[in-house]
Order: C-alpha cells, then sequence, then structure tokens
C-alpha cells in the first residue's frame, strides 16, 4: 500500500495543475491578508476561498484524475495487487496531495498572519473539506464509467453542496417558519460537510455572539465540546462512508 | 493451469462473454482470435480478474481467482494500449514494477536490452510514442519470469525489428514450457507462435482446437486461410 | 489642601453661624448619627475613617456630611445607610457597603426623598440593592461616584443610579457595574448625563422612560446585558456616546421604543447584536455616529416616521439595516457604507447609483431566525447579488440616494 501512494503522490505532486492550485491559493491568501485592513477580515474573504474553491478543485481534480489513471488502474489491478489496496491508495495519494497544496497554499498564510485558533480551525477544516471531497469525487466516478458523464456528476454533486443543498434548507425553512427550528437545523447541517465547516469557522470568528437567539442556540451546540466532536466526527463519517462504499463498488467493478 | 467453466458477462444488453468454458495447459501458446467486439478482450480480463463474471467461474491452478488476489504474481501481461502515469520516466515505472512484485528470483531483462530501452529510462511517459510503450508494456510483461504470458496484441505498433524480436521471445518463453496467450488481428504473424487456436464470435467460443487440426480439418496451411475458410462456412 | 478648600468653601458660603461637627471613635460624637443630631442647618459633618454600622442615618437638616478617607458605613444586608430628606444636603466621600435588599422599600446606599439641591459626590457604594436613588429630586448632581453590585440574577437586584420624578439632575462621571440597570431615569426631565461608565449590568446601562428634554454626552455604556433603552421620550439629545459589546439574544447597543424628536450626533457604535432597534420612533436626526462590527447596525421597524440618517459611517456590519415592512417613511442620505459597490463618475466623492441597505439575506433572517445557519453561504451572497440587480423582496424606497465613496470623518 505504502508503495503505491508513494507513486500516486509522486505523480500528483508533478502534476502542474496541483502546482497551479497551490500558487493560486497562496496568491490569493497573501492578497486577501494583505488587502484588507485587519487580518480577522482578512479570514472571512479566505473564508469563502475555502468554501468554494477547495471542495470545487478537490471534487474535479480528483475525478479527472481517476479517470485518466483508468489505465494505470488496470495495470496495477493485472499485479497481485488486493483491489482495496489499489483504490485506497489511490485515495490515500489525492488526499494526501491535495492537502498538502491547500496546507502550503493556505495553511502557511493564514498561520503568518492568524495562528490562532480560529486560523487553525480554518486550516482542519480545509484539510478535511480536500480529503471530503476527495472521497466524493472517488463515489463519482466509481459509480460512473463514462468519464464526461462522471466530470458532470462531480460538479453537480459540488454544486448541489454549495449551493442547492442550502437552497433546500431555505425551502424547509419557510415551510416549517412556525416551528422552532433552531435545533433540527444543527442536524441537518450534519448533512453537508460544506456548512457544518462553515458554522466551525464562523463560530470560532465570534460573529455568531452578535446573531441573537438563533447564534447563541448554535454557539451553545457547536462552541461546546460535544458540539465540536460531533462535528468534527460528522466531517470523518464524510470521509469513511464515501470511501467505504466506493472501495466496495470498485471490489466488483469491471474495468 | 486456467480452466474457465461457463463463463457469462453481460455489459448492458450486449453479451460480452456468452457460456464460455475452456482449459488452458501449460507449454501451450494459444491464440484467441475473433472479429471485434467477439469477447477476446474481455476473457482475456475475466482470467486476470478486471472483469468480474456474471456466473461461472475461473480457475488459475485448481483455485477459484475470485477471492485469491496473489495468483497474477504468476501471470505477465501485455494490454493493448499501456498508458501509464504520464509524468514517470520509463525508470520509475520499471522500479514500481520491481517494487508492486517484490520478486525475490532474477529477473528477465532480455527485452529491456533487447529494445534497448536503457538509454531511454530518464524519459517521461508521455513523451514516449505509442511504439515505445509497448516495448515497455511487452518489457514489464516478461520481466519478471512469470509461468503464465498474456498478451492483447501484442505487435500492434511496433515495428518490423521489434516485432520479430517479441516473436523470438515468445516462442522461447513457450519452449521453457511456459503458458502463452495471445490475441491479435493479424493471423500471419501468429503462424509459427501458436500451438491452439481459440476461436470467438459474439461472446461464443465457437472452437478451441491444435493448430494441426485446423489445418487438417480446414486444408490450408496458411493460419490467415484456414481462419477465412472458417468464418465463410 | 482639598480640605482646607473646602473649609474656605463652607466658610465663604455658610451662614455666620455654621460650625463643624466631627465624628469619629476618638471624637467627641463617636457616631454619625449623634453628629447629625447636633448639627443644624448649614452645619458641616466630618467623619475620620473608620468602620460605622449604625443601621440608618436620616438627614433631617441642610448640612454637609463629609467622610475623610472613606470611612465605611455598613449595612450589614439589612438597612438603607444615608437618608436625605432636607434640601441642599452633600454627601461626600464616603464608602458604603451592604445595604439591605428590599423590593418593597426601595432599599438604597443613598436615598433622596423629595429634596432640592442635593450633591452626591466622591463616594463608594459596593453591594447595594440600589445604589443611589433620587425621589422626586430637583437641581441635584450626583458626580465621582463608584458603584459596584455583583448580582447574578435580575429580581434580586437593583438599579445602580435611579431618578424617579426628578428635574434638572446632572449625573456626572460616575461608574457603575453589576446592577440590574446601570443609570435608570423616569419621568425626569432637563437633565444631563455626562461621562458616566455604564458597564456589565445585569439588563440595561442606561434605562430611560417618560423622561423629556434630556440630554446624554460623553458615556460609555458596554457589556450590558441588553444594552441602553430609551423609550416614551420627546427631545432626547445623545451626543459622543459609546455603545460597545452588547451580544445575545434581543440585545442592542441602544433601543429606542416610542421616541420623538431625537437627536444623535458622534456616536460610536461597536460590536452589538443590533446597533440601533427603532420602533416607533418619529423625527430622529443621525449624523456623524460610527457603526462598525455590528451584526445589524440599524434594525428599522415599519413604525418608525421621518428618520433621517445623514452622514453616518457603515463599516465592518454583518447587515446594514434590517426592516420588517415595505413602508419606508425615512429617510438615509450621504452615508459612507463599506458594501457599496458604486462608482463615482463625476468625482463629487457621491456615488452615483443609489445604495440600498438592506439585504435580501437579512430580510429573511429578520422573517426566519433559523436561516442565520446560512449565514456568509454561498446561496445567500448569491441571492443578495440577484436582489440587488432585481429588487423584489427589499423595500424599494429604502435606498441611500447620494452614497458617500469615502469615510464621511
Amino acid at each position: 500500500m505504502k508503495k503505491i501512494v508513494k507513486y500516486v503522490i509522486t505523480d500528483i505532486l508533478r502534476n502542474k495543475i496541483v502546482l497551479v492550485y497551490t500558487l493560486f491559493l497562496l496568491a490569493a491568501s497573501f492578497s486577501v491578508f494583505s488587502l484588507e485592513d485587519n487580518s480577522s477580515k482578512g479570514l472571512l474573504s479566505l473564508l469563502n476561498i475555502i468554501l468554494i474553491v477547495v471542495p470545487l478543485v478537490s471534487i474535479i481534480f480528483a475525478t479527472i484524475y481517476v479517470y485518466n489513471s483508468a489505465e494505470f488502474i488496470e495495470l496495477l489491478v493485472s499485479q497481485p495487487l488486493k483491489r482495496k489496496t489499489i483504490w485506497l491508495s489511490l485515495f490515500t495519494g489525492l488526499a494526501t496531495s491535495l492537502s498538502i497544496a491547500f496546507f502550503i497554499g493556505a495553511g502557511i498564510p493564514v498561520l503568518i498572519y492568524q495562528a490562532n485558533m480560529v486560523g487553525l480551525t480554518m486550516i482542519l477544516t480545509g484539510v478535511l473539506l480536500s480529503i471530503i471531497f476527495v472521497a466524493i469525487a472517488m463515489l463519482a466516478t466509481v459509480k460512473t464509467r463514462d468519464k464526461a458523464k462522471g466530470i458532470g456528476a462531480a460538479i453537480m454533486l459540488w454544486l448541489y453542496f454549495s449551493l442547492l443543498f442550502d437552497g433546500f434548507v431555505l425551502f424547509l425553512l419557510f415551510q416549517f417558519a412556525d416551528y422552532p427550528m433552531e435545533k433540527p437545523m444543527i442536524a441537518v447541517s450534519a448533512f453537508n460537510p460544506i456548512d457544518l465547516s462553515r458554522i466551525l469557522i464562523l463560530l470560532q470568528l465570534d460573529v455568531s455572539a452578535m446573531m441573537g437567539y438563533t447564534g447563541a442556540v448554535f454557539k451553545d451546540f457547536f462552541g461546546t465540546y460535544i458540539g465540536i466532536a460531533f462535528s468534527f466526527s460528522a466531517l470523518f463519517l464524510w470521509i469513511a462512508l464515501p470511501v467505504w462504499y466506493a472501495t466496495r463498488k470498485f471490489n466488483t467493478k469491471d474495468l | 493451469m486456467i480452466i474457465a467453466s461457463n463463463v457469462t458477462k453481460q455489459f448492458g444488453k450486449l453479451k460480452a462473454l456468452d457460456n464460455v468454458s475452456t482449459i488452458c495447459n501449460k507449454g501451450e501458446c494459444i491464440a484467441l482470435i475473433g472479429p471485434n467486439g467477439s469477447g477476446k478482450t474481455t476473457l482475456i480480463k475475466s482470467i486476470l480478474g478486471m472483469v468480474v463474471p456474471d456466473s461461472g467461474f475461473i480457475t488459475f491452478k485448481d483455485k477459484n481467482i475470485l477471492h485469491h488476489w496473489q495468483y497474477r504474481d504468476e501471470i505477465g501481461y501485455m494490454p493493448q494500449i499501456g498508458r501509464y502515469p504520464d509524468n514517470m520516466t520509463i525508470g520509475h515505472v520499471l522500479n514500481m514494477m520491481k517494487d508492486i512484485r517484490n520478486k525475490k528470483t532474477s529477473l528477465d531483462e532480455d527485452l529491456i536490452k533487447s529494445f534497448s530501452l536503457q538509454g531511454l529510462l530518464n524519459k517521461r511517459m508521455r513523451t514516449l510514442s505509442g511504439g515505445t510503450r509497448q516495448k515497455v508494456s511487452a518489457a514489464l510483461a516478461f520481466l519478471f519470469d512469470p509461468a503464465v504470458l498474456i498478451l492483447d496484441e501484442p505487435t500492434a505498433g511496433l515495428d518490423p525489428v521489434s516485432s520479430e524480436i517479441l516473436k523470438d521471445k515468445i516462442i522461447a518463453e513457450k519452449e521453457k514450457g511456459k503458458l502463452v496467450l495471445i490475441t491479435s488481428h493479424i493471423l500471419s504473424e501468429l503462424d509459427d507462435l501458436v500451438t491452439r487456436i481459440i476461436y470467438m464470435q459474439d461472446g461464443k467460443l465457437l472452437f478451441h482446437k491444435s493448430i494441426d487440426d485446423l489445418r487438417a480439418d480446414t486444408g490450408e496451411d496458411k493460419l490467415s486461410k484456414a481462419i477465412a475458410r472458417v468464418m465463410t462456412k | 489642601m482639598k480640605l482646607y478648600l473646602l473649609i474656605l468653601f463652607v466658610v465663604v458660603c455658610a451662614p455666620a453661624s455654621s460650625k463643624t461637627i466631627k465624628a469619629g471613635a476618638n471624637e467627641k460624637y463617636t457616631t454619625i448619627a449623634s453628629a447629625i443630631n447636633a448639627a443644624v442647618t448649614g452645619d458641616t459633618v466630618l467623619v475620620a475613617a473608620g468602620n460605622y454600622k449604625e443601621h440608618n442615618l436620616v438627614i433631617r437638616t441642610t448640612i454637609v456630611l463629609k467622610g475623610i478617607n472613606y470611612p465605611v458605613l455598613n449595612g450589614e444586608k439589612k438597612y438603607e445607610l444615608i437618608s436625605i430628606k432636607a434640601d441642599g444636603v452633600v454627601v461626600d466621600g464616603f464608602k458604603i457597603i451592604h445595604s439591605g435588599v428590599s423590593s418593597l422599600e426601595d432599599i438604597s446606599g443613598i436615598k433622596v426623598y423629595d429634596s432640592r439641591n442635593i450633591a452626591i459626590r466622591n463616594n463608594i457604594l459596593e453591594d447595594t440593592f440600589f445604589g443611589i436613588y433620587i425621589q422626586n429630586g430637583f437641581n441635584c448632581s450626583i458626580e465621582n461616584n463608584q458603584l459596584t453590585a455583583n448580582n447574578k440574577e435580575e429580581q434580586q437586584s437593583a438599579n445602580g443610579i435611579h431618578c424617579w420624578k426628578c428635574d434638572s439632575m446632572r449625573i456626572i462621571n460616575n461608574k457603575v457595574t453589576g446592577h440590574r440597570d446601570g443609570i435608570y431615569f423616569e419621568f425626569v426631565k432637563n437633565s444631563i448625563i455626562w461621562r458616566n461608565v455604564s458597564t456589565n449590568n445585569m439588563r440595561y446601562g442606561l434605562h430611560f422612560m417618560f423622561s423629556n428634554d434630556d440630554t446624554y454626552v460623553s458615556n460609555v455604556f458596554a457589556n450590558n446585558g441588553s444594552g441602553v433603552s430609551v423609550m416614551f421620550s420627546n427631545r432626547i439629545k445623545m451626543f459622543s456616546n459609546y455603545f460597545e459589546e452588547n451580544w445575545g439574544d434581543a440585545s442592542h447597543g441602544i433601543l429606542l421604543k416610542e421616541i420623538s424628536d431625537g437627536y444623535m450626533q458622534g456616536n460610536h457604535f461597536n460590536r452589538n447584536t443590533s446597533a440601533i432597534f427603532m420602533e416607533g420612533a418619529n423625527r430622529i436626526y443621525m449624523t456623524y455616529n460610527s457603526f462598525e462590527n455590528n451584526g445589524w447596525a440599524l434594525k428599522i421597524q415599519a413604525s418608525c416616521v421621518d428618520v433621517v440618517l445623514e452622514k453616518n459611517n457603515f463599516t465592518g456590519n454583518t447587515f446594514d439595516v434590517g426592516t420588517n415592512g415595505s413602508l419606508v417613511l425615512n429617510k438615509f442620505n450621504n452615508n459612507y457604507w463599506d458594501k457599496y459597490e458604486g462608482y463615482d463618475l463625476n468625482k463629487d466623492k457621491i456615488g452615483d447609483v443609489p445604495y440600498r441597505p438592506v439585504s435580501m439575506y437579512s430580510m429573511i433572517v429578520e422573517k426566519y431566525p433559523p436561516a442565520m445557519i446560512l449565514f456568509r453561504s454561498f446561496i445567500t451572497s448569491l441571492l443578495d447579488k440577484t436582489e440587488k440587480i432585481l429588487p423584489s423582496l427589499t423595500p424599494e424606497n429604502l435606498k441611500d440616494t447620494a452614497p458617500l465613496m469615502k469615510k464621511a470623518f
């Protein structure tokens, strides 16, 4: 397993797209921090980048990479290797290299300008989002044979998590306006890793305290150790479940 | 050595393999022949475990391959189109394969030498021509001195000289008592190679006989003529 | 030096017959009560440092009661400490601790009953129920006092400086913390609140009801349970006050309810859940105020009429303006909004397109508070952007027609 991970990582890290992604993040983070007059405002701007760009790049890059590696995977499958090993190595390789790219691109500037709990939460959730969307991408690729369809599915998934899901939440809120929805909202947020990450970071930024009753309810939950434990377990489940299911599918997939 | 029993595989509406049963023994060089889309590659992939049959089973040395991935240690596979991670050099790929196989016994580097790949070790895979990739694929298939060789269109894209080198190598390996499975469209090439023929059409295995039987049946000396006979019959 | 000055003052101002009476462990009068009893109008009672447990001191003559080095008056959690029932009394320099607690009698550290021209200054009050309570006073000054309480529950606590039915009061440079309301005004008119610091009180830093023609200047109201509340009052002026860090459910920098003809200038609103919450406010003019880093800078209910905002700075607020209706009878003009994305072609430093400070998302949150969970999500910014281009939900008329390109001050 280690060997294949090593080869996948070296292959990806040589890829120009990952390099461009890293440089883009670097440029964006440094410019955000140097343009804004205070660095916590910079963090807020960076938040948008993390919540939109990181999932997008992770899911698209991972999808394309897996499709492009189809022959390589075939080659490996014809070797005396367990399929599970190959698939998990591919996942580990992709997740590691995208996390590294994120860490260098956004993590280091954040550490330079905002080495506090907010910054650390941001880096952690950014890394987790990278991994989660690689996992989701792997699920998308294993479910669809066709490359174009697969990439389409990846884009749709990204759109779903970053936009449609929230639209659905909004719709739900309108429909159940007469009920106290604060607590159900907490549960609903667990179904979207992007929402969960956003809330985790915003609570660290302390803007929530300004948001009246609702903010207080969220803070009471997500601000406690139980809430943080819940959020991170939910995020880890978002990695584990897609990977587990994709691996199961890959085990019996025809290549 | 390899036994396929009632193997059936369906892709959507297309029956790629329809109740295929056959036995391949060592020391044989078997040609898999049939028109495009007849299920040759699917059969090979089934043997390699890349395609999982809907029904039926395949055994390798009397073990069902479904749960024993280790059997692939004894197979050298040369795919129809060998594609490798773009950013790796030939050297990397060779080393990676050696790394993965982790084989203790000596390596068979004949083809690397005769294709003179040593000089190209630092070339990245994406810069290579199709022919050179085929050479790499071939070299990899033979590298670990496996008991079974599965070659999918081995000479496609190779220049005549390399083609000859590969053929010689195949013959040499067959002489050593290995099982060789070849698919090819260029039947004339197979004349002096193969000992047995498997003919497939529309996912069905039409016949599996020795080349001598085939010649006797059709009265043709050349394989290509003999097959043409069969097809028009 | 101060003492000499005081003596000089007393000598100059008091009638010729006035004298100074000393109280203290080593003096002729060992209790303050006996010294007060001995004093006649115009006398000064000087109290030496020490601990005094004298239950309730009642002052019924016009005297100056002055402590030297903060003599401690201990109410033992049972008594009101000083009750003033005469005009022109001065209470100066005491440390007043542990008053009794009774909502029935409104027990206080210092309480003034129906008197005029009282001065209460330089006192330290700790753990009192009401701190300084003026009931029906006229022309009184409360100056340089420090009031501290450590209350945990609103029911068990009372206000720091409490004025009821007063006229011409001067509340200057006091510090109030830990009470229910820091400063409380009810039926108080023609008064000034100047340079006070009211922080960490349970309910309001300043609570203001049915009080007309008052002015408050340069006060700091921070970290109070619900900020500042000004209700049912007319002609209030507010200058250069600081409203900060009032966070939480239903918490405001300042709540303006049923206020008419107010004037607000140069106030600073920093990090409040909502900086200003207005309900039924009429004819309020706001200018040169700065709103920074608030949840909502301004929540203006549809019941407000003729509120005018000119030349204010809005920076770093989550939402600039929130409202609950589509009817807008208020005016925004020449304010600076950091979220303004317009342009200024003729370089007159005024944006060429109007700014709409009410965002779609703020309307949604106003109606469905749990939508806050979508704060800063992609969809809400998308909604806001579309709404900016094609306004449909947000009130059409709520706009700053001439927004400033640079900060107003």
